[in-house]
């Protein structure tokens, strides 16, 4: 039998029992439009995941620190065979000369004081101070971004959080403002304006006396590398530094005047700091200031050649690289951390979650799957007499069961388009409400339900198949009716 | 005048059993019938309900299998074939007409006739053509659109006519042809099978209890009782077609 008679007579059969047929197909699509609805709330939950985390930097991003700092939470230990050595110029070389690395800069995080420059000194704020490089640019953070991004890496200029925004400009204290954008006006106020920003500067090269009096904020006392107290060594030795040892430096106050670039609502490059930073500086530009870090304490302790990082940022050319490029890295005696690590069960949290929310939506299409077995039974027993007419004129058990197949397939496709048309609409008025609530909280928006092509795609051949196999005991029992039987059937 | 066909066979049966199971009684319906036609014959079954008259048509049209014996078509026993060669024989060989006109009631007259081409996989093309041929051969173009519920007992016996003839089969069965039909219009179903009978040289085996009709129309009966041949003679007094 040609392709265009069974189609043509399942239709006209499924035509024949419109309402009956309306319902099941009805059914399919309930079931259908369960499974979708829960699968692309799955994927839209992973996808909107994996954009953050993606935006952030992280997936083409290895952090690495060295194997003598406390290891981080996460952080993968190098090659135990290789000693351990100090995060240092060298190290930073060597990392950017590796194949795949783009770009390698220092994870960069001080403390300053910051004020208006046209305001008063005891307007000043302590905060954050961090370094971007030029390709955090392209991270979300910069989507909504007031003003523009630093003219070049080397420029005295800041870009803030809008939050910060609004304690410069002296605006109440707003938890629900958090993360939110500000008005023209007040971002007017601020762009291209003067900051002062007032840090302390790691003087490196001579170390300072001990007790020096020329600077209120220095100390260089204590022990120093070789254990020796130094007040008590006061006596027998001159005051002047151990000018070999640079794990000896002077901290000095020191002010520096910002332009306001760009204000931002969310942090860029979230995912390589611990804590929250409200201003960025070029991160070349940052470097130069030599601000005092939280890890400069540490390296006190330890002897290294020239100036050491707590920690490095790499950036690799493409994600797929980052294992690669973590695995080199931890052969030259480094920790090394990146988003893939964790990735990897994170991935396996959302393999189990679509799981569940898959089998959880499958439950509905069960039913129908029950629904189309029984609307099938019922056509063959109605049509028995017409099955027997069909072969007493010449068709095979084989075109029977083809017909009941391309019925049931039908349903299934037609169930199927209603089913993910219907998944599709179920997630855009969540998403819609969830937004509205969203928006209500002051929350930015976001895609919660998301139907990738491959979902629809997959949803109906789901359907078509599970409908087919609901068809596979009313057509092997329709098709093995005896003709004689069936003829005389009333 | 006699119609005793041309003498090459159309179909012949060898010894054919068909019991069936009734709880623990075996009812023999067909108990060794052997029976032979030559193509173009026009042959009655006669014999009273239970003679097993409908069950040896079923056998001759593939549509029940023979618990022994042998149905020989054109050199191939039905009784040996697969289900899909049956069915193929059903399409191409023969052609059935029923007491019960067994039209598909959801389907026009022109869909009815349709049917047996659309397994026989004719081309659409040819497929129109062959409907409205058939549907004028028996008179009722023009009630193409209709539904079997839209027609009379004898226009509906005439669609199930037409559609037996749509695959030019070379036997047509006939169960009680005329059974649901008054007297006239009966009479005008028979001159159309006899007239498709002879000028189409179609062998025509035709279950009746009606002796009269047998009389009248073929050319060798066939008188079965308990499923056995009782006895077959040829009729020389067949009266012509009146249609």
């Amino acid at each position: 039998m040609r392709a265009y008679d069974l189609v043509e007579l399942a239709g006209r059969n499924l035509r024949e029992a419109i309402l009956r047929n309306s319902l099941t197909t009805l059914g399919i699509g309930v079931g259908v439009a369960s499974l979708v609805a829960m699968l692309s709330l799955g994927v839209g939950l992973q996808r909107l995941f994996n954009r953050q985390l993606g935006r952030s930097g992280l997936f083409d991003s290895v952090i690495v620190s060295s194997r003598q700092d406390f290891r981080g939470r996460g952080m993968q230990s190098s090659d135990s065979s290789v000693p351990p050595k100090s995060l240092d110029d060298a190290a930073r070389k060597t990392i950017e000369e590796m194949k795949d690395v783009v770009e390698v800069y220092p994870n960069l995080s001080a403390v300053g004081e910051f004020r208006l420059a046209t305001g008063k000194p005891e307007e000043s704020h302590f905060t954050v101070v961090g370094g971007l490089p030029e390709s955090a640019r392209s991270g979300e953070a910069f989507d909504e971004f007031q003003g523009k991004f630093f003219s070049s890496a080397q420029a005295s200029q800041a870009i803030i959080m809008a939050d910060f925004g609004r304690i410069l400009l002296g605006l109440p204290d707003d938890p629900k403002a958090f993360d939110l954008k500000l008005t023209r006006e007040q971002a007017n106020q601020l762009l291209g304006k003067d900051i002062i920003f007032r840090y302390a500067e790691r003087q490196s090269g001579t170390a300072a006396p001990a007790r020096s009096a020329g600077s209120p904020l220095a100390g260089n006392s204590g022990k120093d590398l070789a254990g020796k107290d130094k007040d008590k060594d006061a006596g027998n030795k001159s005051d002047s530094p151990d000018v070999g040892d640079t794990s000896a430096f002077n901290v000095v106050r020191r002010e520096q005047k910002l332009a306001i670039v760009g204000i931002v609502n969310s942090e860029p490059n979230r995912g390589m700091r611990s804590g929250r930073t409200s201003i960025f500086l070029p991160i070349e530009f940052a470097e130069s200031l030599n601000m005092i870090q939280p890890g400069d304490l540490r390296n006190v302790m330890r002897m290294s050649e020239g100036k050491s990082y707590t920690a490095l940022i790499v950036r690799v050319a493409k994600s797929k690289q980052v294992v690669q490029v973590e695995d080199q890295i931890k052969k030259l005696g480094f920790n090394t951390f990146s988003i893939v690590d964790a990735s990897k069960g994170l991935t396996k949290a959302f393999m189990y979650l679509d799981m569940f929310l898959g089998i959880f939506g499958s439950l509905a299409l069960a039913v129908a799957f029950l629904g189309i077995v029984n609307t099938l039974v019922m056509a063959v027993l109605e049509r028995r007499r017409e099955i027997g007419i069909m072969k007493a004129v010449g068709a095979s058990d084989g075109d029977v069961k083809r017909i009941f197949f391309v019925e049931a397939g039908s349903m299934g496709a037609l169930g199927g388009a209603l089913g993910v048309t219907m998944g599709w609409l179920i997630g855009r008025v969540i998403n819609l409400g969830a937004n509205i609530i969203m928006v209500r909280q002051q929350v930015k928006p976001e895609t919660l339900f998301y139907l990738p092509l491959l979902l629809v795609v997959g949803a109906m051949t789901f359907s078509i198949l599970v409908s087919l196999f609901a068809g596979l005991y009313p057509a092997s029992r329709a098709a093995r009716l005896d003709p004689v039987q069936a003829l005389r059937h009333d | 005048m006699e119609n005793n066909g041309n003498g090459a066979e159309a179909f012949r049966t060898v010894s054919l059993v068909r019991h069936y199971k009734m709880g623990r009684n075996i009812i023999p319906a067909v108990d060794g019938v052997s029976i032979a036609a030559d193509r173009g014959e026009f042959i009655a079954l006669l014999g009273a309900s239970g003679s097993g008259k409908s069950t040896l048509l079923n056998l001759i049209a593939g549509l029940d299998r023979p618990d022994s014996g042998a149905i020989v078509v054109d050199g191939h026993d039905l009784a040996t074939m697969t289900p899909f060669d049956l069915a193929q024989y059903r399409r191409h060989i023969v052609g059935m007409v029923f007491q019960s006109f067994n039209l598909v009631p959801t389907m026009t007259a022109y869909e009815n006739v349709e049917l047996p081409m659309r397994f026989a996989e004719v081309r659409r093309k040819e497929r129109k053509t062959r409907v409205l041929e058939a549907l004028s051969k028996v008179g009722l173009q023009d009630r193409a659109g209709h539904r079997p519920s839209e027609m009379s007992g004898g226009e509906q016996q005439r669609i199930a006519l037409a559609r037996a003839l749509v695959n030019q089969p070379k036997i047509l069965l006939a169960d009680e042809p005329t059974g649901n039909l008054d007297s006239k219009t009966g009479a005008e179903i028979m001159g159309l099978i006899t007239e498709l009978n002879r000028t189409l040289e179609m062998t025509v085996i035709m279950v009746t209890h009606e002796r009269a009709l047998a009389d009248r129309y073929a050319g060798k009966m066939i008188f079965l009782g308990d499923g056995k041949v009782l006895g077959q003679t040829s009729n020389s007094n067949i009266q012509g077609v009146i249609v």
